[in-house]
């Protein structure tokens, strides 16, 4: 059977699905989905061919919506997806993962929820309460702009690691009872009362060898291999040292992609020309990938979740910007072209390969 | 019964949801309570923790600003609205 691509895209205003053969070339775009609702992530489970996206709307809170027909018909659910009487508020859920047979969310503020049954319902696995100067970071007052809480939580390497917005990298090895800090050699450019706490970590990137991770952090690029152990930083070559999305090459250990964006309030590609970079060297060089992409004019962002990668013989790369325009590569970065040009500002983007 | 309406970004959320529909309860809570059972989450969409409406939910009985407390007669009318926010 034919190969078919789908990528998913979560949006200021619905989910959106992009349909395309093999060739990633001509894409078809349908939606908005889940009514509109601001979407923080959206993502496929192959295994049951559902589709999950996690919503937060000003007026009816979280919720998170699935379509098992590929978006002909969805429902939402938020039963669960609560902190115990006396605790906080739950704003949003940032992330859900496929973790097996059930699905993970990740949540603000920082807590995982878990489902065992396709998303009807959900509990709460962790608050990561064990972590060092947990009362001070976890207060109201102190929560950093973007309101994430804990944008990523995934099993890798005989743990489940999760990222805490403006926090760090945490791993637990007993199945998220306990966790540690997983920011040695980060760096950041503000005081800090814990060695290992106060790291701000954008998004972490899996090679296909499971020692090898790269990181795009708030202070730059980095390398991990030793499972997230410790860290090098790998900026030089980059024309800024800030982003958010990133991309680990599928086959290639080595090779690995982010969108450096400015670091100031703009927070857009560097004087308005757009471009992807990649190593082939685990960071020791980069290279600028522009072809096909706006050279003038496109004061354009990438968000943590904005940028995939498929694991075809020659990958396809995707990204989606916050003000609406997703873009695709055939050729793992060579060459692109603009698959949407007028979607809602794009949170996240994912792709799934529908056999 | 009081008639209740509804906010125009709920009826697509529940496919049988009417804007309009009638409800016999003593108070809002008990209103969002009933609705809960017949459309199961409908509350959360509401209300969050506390219990408290949420920021940007509105509530009018008989047309006075209320909350989750305010009783509700026979025949009032429960206005419930999503103020204007976002965009």
């Amino acid at each position: 059977m034919a190969t078919k691509m789908m990528l998913l895209v979560g949006t200021r205003k619905g989910v959106f699905l992009a349909t395309s053969d093999e060739a990633r070339r001509d894409w078809q775009i349908r939606g908005p989905f889940c009514d509109g609702w601001p979407i923080y992530h959206a993502t496929y489970d192959d295994a049951t061919g559902t589709i999950y996206a996690a919503a937060a709307s000003e007026w009816h809170g979280t919720s998170i919506w699935r379509s098992s027909d590929l978006g002909e018909s969805w429902t939402a659910s938020s039963e669960g997806l609560a902190y115990e009487d006396g605790g906080r508020n739950l704003t949003k859920v940032s992330c859900i993962t496929v973790d097996g047979d059930r699905l993970l969310a990740g949540a603000e503020p920082a807590g995982i929820f878990e489902s065992h049954d396709g998303g009807e319902t959900w509990s709460l696995v962790s608050r990561l309460e064990d972590l060092p100067g947990r009362a001070e970071w976890d207060e109201p007052g102190n929560q950093p702009p973007g309101h994430l809480g804990l944008p990523a939580v995934f099993a890798h390497d005989g743990e489940y690691k999760a990222i805490i917005q403006g926090v760090g990298l945490f791993g637990s090895t007993d199945g998220m009872k306990t966790w540690s800090p997983r920011n040695k050699g980060l760096r950041r450019e503000w005081p800090g009362d814990h060695e290992e706490i106060g790291f701000c970590v954008h998004k972490v990137a899996v090679s296909p060898d499971p020692k090898r991770l790269y990181q795009q952090n708030h202070c730059g690029m980095h390398r991990s291999d030793d499972g997230g152990q410790t860290w090098t930083e790998i900026t030089e070559g980059l024309p800024c040292d800030f982003g958010f999305a990133a991309a680990a090459h599928p086959h290639d250990r080595d090779s690995f992609y982010v969108v450096p964006l400015d670091g100031g309030h703009g927070r857009c590609m560097p004087d308005g020309k757009a471009a992807v970079w990649r190593t082939s060297d685990a960071g020791s060089s980069w290279q600028r990938l522009d072809r096909g992409l706006p050279q003038s004019d496109a004061f354009i962002g990438v968000l943590r979740e904005g940028m995939a990668i498929d694991a075809l013989d020659e990958p396809g790369l995707y990204f989606g910007s916050s003000t609406g325009q997703l873009f695709a590569s055939a050729d793992a970065g060579e060459t692109w072209h603009e698959a949407a040009g007028y979607l809602p500002g794009i949170s996240s983007v994912e792709v799934a390969v529908l056999a | 019964m009081a008639r209740l309406r509804l906010p125009p970004t709920l009826p697509s959320f529940y496919a049988d949801l009417p804007r309009r529909l009638d409800v016999d309860a003593p108070t809002v809570a008990a209103a969002f309570a009933e609705l809960d059972a017949r459309w199961p989450g409908l509350y959360d969409r509401l209300c969050e923790h506390g219990p408290a409406l949420r920021t940007h939910i509105h509530v009018y009985v008989d047309g006075t600003r209320g909350g989750l407390d305010t009783p509700i007669g026979d025949a009032s009318r429960v206005d419930v609205v999503a103020a204007i926010s976002g965009g």
